[in-house]
């Protein structure tokens, strides 16, 4: 049986993992630190359109005048120095389009994360963000006939203005947050979709980024549009090599549900352990329409993400799924907003979290009804496990509830795995790491199963990597 | 700020040294300390903008009439050990223990006659625990202040069946009291304490800052009942604290009525393993009511329990916050910690908003919250009228059914008509 000792042990985090780089040759580098010249270059390097360049210049301003919010989030944070950042760095190239003209050496960084051969046949479209740019970007023939929009950041806001511009930076405005102006200023990368009324894609559109550059901050802007009665499921997924110093993500998410409309977005977040990840992400749903955030964050040193649905139509949804797990020295500060703003909508939060060794696992939550609503539902659970004696989990929700038969009801549980089922499951020849495994994976299954089938794969595999020798 | 309250106290009787340097850190603490701000984590949802302790004065003592008639009507329990009671922090009744319980060591008295005729003991406890969630500041104008109230010491093993009973009314225009109790239970002992805040009109505008502490030694029990029924002109702080030791069982218990806006802050400190600290309350606010309520319950010491249950019912366009955190230390293991908050909304205009937290660094412990806020079940509703109930006697039943879980706690049927009889007062014309 275990005795405290061997769960005291430290947990190795499999550091090696993802723990590749291969030498920087960036043609665009817009050096190191954050100021008008910086954004100014930026802009020029992409050849903006000048509103674009102001929308920038602007975000500047608010971030510069914001303060950091450590006055409740993790003092961690203080340890961002963001005059020793990169903001922007790319190959110089554009987009590829076909599997050919990848460079050799990105495609033996995908070799390595394992994104398998067979799973891009089932996938509609790569779009692979290696740096901030995206190097290889393939739609299959039959989405663009539909009229599909699958491209990135910059392609989107130069060559479909019409269709990006009206919702760019209307989910979550500049100055939400100091990290969303950050990214207003300094984005780069990340994916632009549009689903045209009534399209329905029945592959999810995937895209895998990395971070590949010492110091260097990643800005990758998202923006998808469903149009009426479209369908679709976003996945991102991540992985970033180690480094000595510490790097900075912060990409800002918009979704943007029409009537009628599905989207639905994962995330598995695993960047390495030095990695801020400081992301906004809010998705707007209008009449009937769905908004479906599924989060899994394994990696990283301080993740603060708290995706929200603005559920403004009537009989809107909004839904926040999410798995952390925090292991030595990371802080899983993760999260979800429901902000109910018409009559019979409903939305729904489920949030395990896993703490290992001196692993710190947070949930912040804020769910609004006002006075005017009518009708409207929310549920949310939230449970912690903690595995070893010096873990530690937090949980700070905020409810407001008024409105006439609105109801809301917020659980949550800390628990341990039980000693008993521990030694259940050794009785019958298991080791204790396995039990202990076997015991977690148990206990986000139910999560587990929203995920797509490769993914809850790949999260198995993760978790299992992660529970190594997290008991002796 | 041009409140008047800065003013040093000036006291009849010379006080000890230690006394006014206490006063003293006080008053430069409520001078030093910042107005809350909506930027306060430890004020969020609060309507600090509205929040303001200008222009009330310490109150005067009232005529002798006064204190008489409020005297008569301080008649809610009559089997006690003990009562006390003042108007506009003025003496008006002091009913000491019996012989008896006098000669088993147990002190019970006014806190001036307690700073005469046991210093050390005061010197040891009193105005030594503040609060720590957010309103130090107005806990440092009642250390400079205060003058009213009751100190309990119980010795080691004995047991006080009857209630001590203490009620506190406000009477002048824009007075400040500042009501005080003082609870030191030694190892075993145990006794029950009922506070009870009134108003003499619905009229007299009043501020409150009360404070209490309970000290409760090893394998104590101890059980401290408030009611607060302020008329609703009143800005009222409560600032409650308890620190249990080991194998102690202390109860709480609020009833809250009154009050224009109240903020309570209750905190519970386990300090003893196998500690079981119960926190109970009941709001019912209607009109414009603000209830604020801040609770935390800290586990220093493993294989203890706390549990707290705070219910609030809300009508008209009242308002109401609960914040609660549990935070279990490190090597706090076997804890069990339960919150719940159970918010009615019985008009779509009143408000409720809820923070229930948890911060777990230990992991072998059992945990939860749950918070949920409603409207009068629909299936139950139906159930009861197609049973041939009519509508609104169904809703009533429901309400009281949902105060009754608190009310039951009360652990005296008299104490327990009372509270019934005050919700009854304030409650039945309004449900529709």
């Amino acid at each position: 049986m275990s005795d405290t000792e061997i769960q005291d042990e430290a947990i190795n985090v499999d550091t090696e993992k993802g723990n590749f780089k291969y030498p920087e040759s960036y043609a665009y580098d817009a050096g190191v630190g954050l100021n008008e010249d910086t954004i100014r270059y930026i802009s020029k390097v992409k050849n903006e359109d000048p509103w674009i360049l102001d929308f920038r210049l602007k975000a500047l301003e608010v971030f510069e005048k914001k303060p950091m919010p450590t006055k409740w989030a993790d003092k961690d944070l203080e340890n961002i120095h963001f005059d020793k950042i990169r903001y922007y760095l790319a190959k110089g190239q554009q987009p590829s389009r076909t599997w050919d003209e990848v460079p050799d050496d990105v495609k033996e960084t995908f070799e390595r994360l394992g994104i398998p051969e067979q799973e891009r046949k089932f996938l509609a479209g790569v779009e692979a963000q290696f740096d901030s740019e995206a190097a290889y970007s393939r739609m299959k023939e039959d989405l663009e006939k539909e009229g599909v929009i699958f491209v990135g950041s910059s392609e989107g806001l130069a060559k479909y203005p019409e269709i990006f511009r009206p919702y760019f930076g209307k989910v979550i405005p500049t100055a939400d947050n100091k990290f969303s102006a950050l990214n207003s200023a300094t984005f780069s990368g990340g994916s632009f979709i549009y689903v045209p009324k009534g399209v329905k894609l029945k592959q999810p559109l995937q895209a895998y980024f990395r971070i590949n550059a010492e110091n260097f901050g990643q800005f990758e802007r998202t923006l998808i549009i469903a149009d009426e009665g479209a369908e679709i499921t976003y996945m991102e997924g991540c992985t970033a090599p180690k480094f000595e110093t510490t790097t900075l993500h912060s990409a800002v998410v918009e979704l943007v549900a029409l009537k009628g409309a599905k989207i639905q977005y994962i995330t598995v977040q695993n960047w390495s352990s030095n990695v801020f990840n400081l992301v906004t992400k809010r998705g707007m749903a209008d009449e009937d329409a769905e908004v479906k955030w599924i989060d899994c964050n394994i990696g990283s040193r301080l993740t603060m993400k708290y995706p929200g649905v603005v559920l403004k139509g009537k009989g809107a949804r909004g839904e926040v799924l999410s798995i952390a797990l925090a292991n030595n020295k990371q802080h899983q500060d993760t999260g979800a907003k429901m902000m109910h703003l018409a009559d019979n909508t409903t939305s729904n939060i489920i949030s395990k979290s896993i703490s290992i060794g001196e692993g710190r696992s947070t949930y912040r939550g804020q769910v609004h009804m006002p006075k005017h609503l009518k009708n409207c539902k929310n549920n949310t659970e939230c449970d912690a496990l903690l595995i070893n004696t010096n873990s530690r989990t937090d949980t700070y929700p905020a409810i407001t509830t008024r409105g006439e038969n609105n109801t809301v009801q917020h659980e949550a549980s800390v628990s341990k795995v039980s000693a008993e089922q521990i030694f259940y499951m050794m009785q019958r020849g298991l080791s204790e790491g396995e039990a202990m495994s076997l015991a977690v994976n148990g206990f986000v299954n139910d999560l587990m199963k929203a995920f797509p089938m490769e993914y809850s794969v790949e999260l198995k595999r993760l978790i299992d990597m992660e529970m190594e020798g997290s008991v002796g | 700020m041009t409140t008047t309250l800065e003013k040093p106290l000036v006291t009849s009787t010379e006080e000890p040294k230690w006394l006014s340097e206490r006063r003293a850190s006080g008053l430069s603490l409520f001078n030093e300390l910042p107005m809350p701000t909506a930027r306060d984590e430890a004020w969020r949802f609060a309507s600090v903008g509205r929040l303001s302790i200008d222009d009330y004065d310490v109150a005067d003592a009232p005529s002798a009439a006064t204190l008489a008639a409020l005297d008569a009507r301080s008649a809610l329990i009559q089997s006690r050990a003990g009562s006390l009671v003042y108007v506009d922090d003025t003496q008006a009744r002091f009913e000491p223990i019996s012989a008896e319980l006098a000669a088993q060591g147990v002190i019970y008295l006014p806190v001036a006659q307690a700073l005469e005729q046991h210093p050390e003991l005061m010197e040891q406890y009193f105005l030594q625990e503040s609060t720590e969630l957010g309103s130090k500041k107005f806990f440092g104008l009642h250390a400079s202040l205060v003058r009213a109230g009751s100190v309990l010491y119980i010795p080691k093993g004995v047991e006080v069946s009857e209630p001590f009973v203490n009620y506190y009314w406000t009477s002048g225009e824009r007075a400040a009291v500042f009501p005080h109790t003082l609870i030191i239970a030694e190892d075993n002992a145990k006794a029950a304490v009922v506070d009870i805040f009134f108003s003499e009109t619905e009229e007299n505008e009043a501020l409150n800052i009360s404070v209490s502490n309970i000290l409760a030694g090893d394998g104590s029990n101890i059980f401290r009942k408030v009611v607060q029924d302020w008329n609703e002109k009143t800005v009222s702080f409560q600032l409650d604290t308890t620190v249990a030791g080991r194998s102690t069982e202390v109860r709480n218990l609020a009833v809250n009525i009154g009050a224009a806006r109240a903020r309570f802050e209750n905190q519970a400190r386990i300090e003893g393993p196998g500690a079981h600290v119960k926190m109970y309350s009941l709001t019912v606010a209607e009109e414009n009511q603000d209830f604020d309520q801040r609770t935390f319950q800290t586990h220093n010491a493993p294989n203890a329990v706390s549990d707290l249950l705070y219910k609030n019912a809300l009508l008209d366009n009242s308002r109401s916050i609960f914040s609660g955190l549990i935070k279990v230390a490190k090597g706090a293991q076997q804890t069990d910690a339960y919150q719940t908050n159970r918010n009615l909304l019985l008009d779509p205009t009143a408000e409720a908003n809820s923070l229930p937290g948890l911060e777990i660094l230990a992991n072998d412990v059992k945990c939860s919250h749950g918070a949920t806020t409603g409207n009068v079940d629909e299936n139950e509703l139906f159930y009861m009228m197609s049973r041939g109930i009519d509508k609104r006697t169904a809703m009533k039943l429901m309400v009281f059914g949902f105060f009754e879980e608190i009310i039951e706690q009360a652990d005296s049927e008299e104490l327990a008509d009372s509270l019934r009889e005050l919700i009854r007062n304030k409650f039945e014309t309004k449900i529709k």
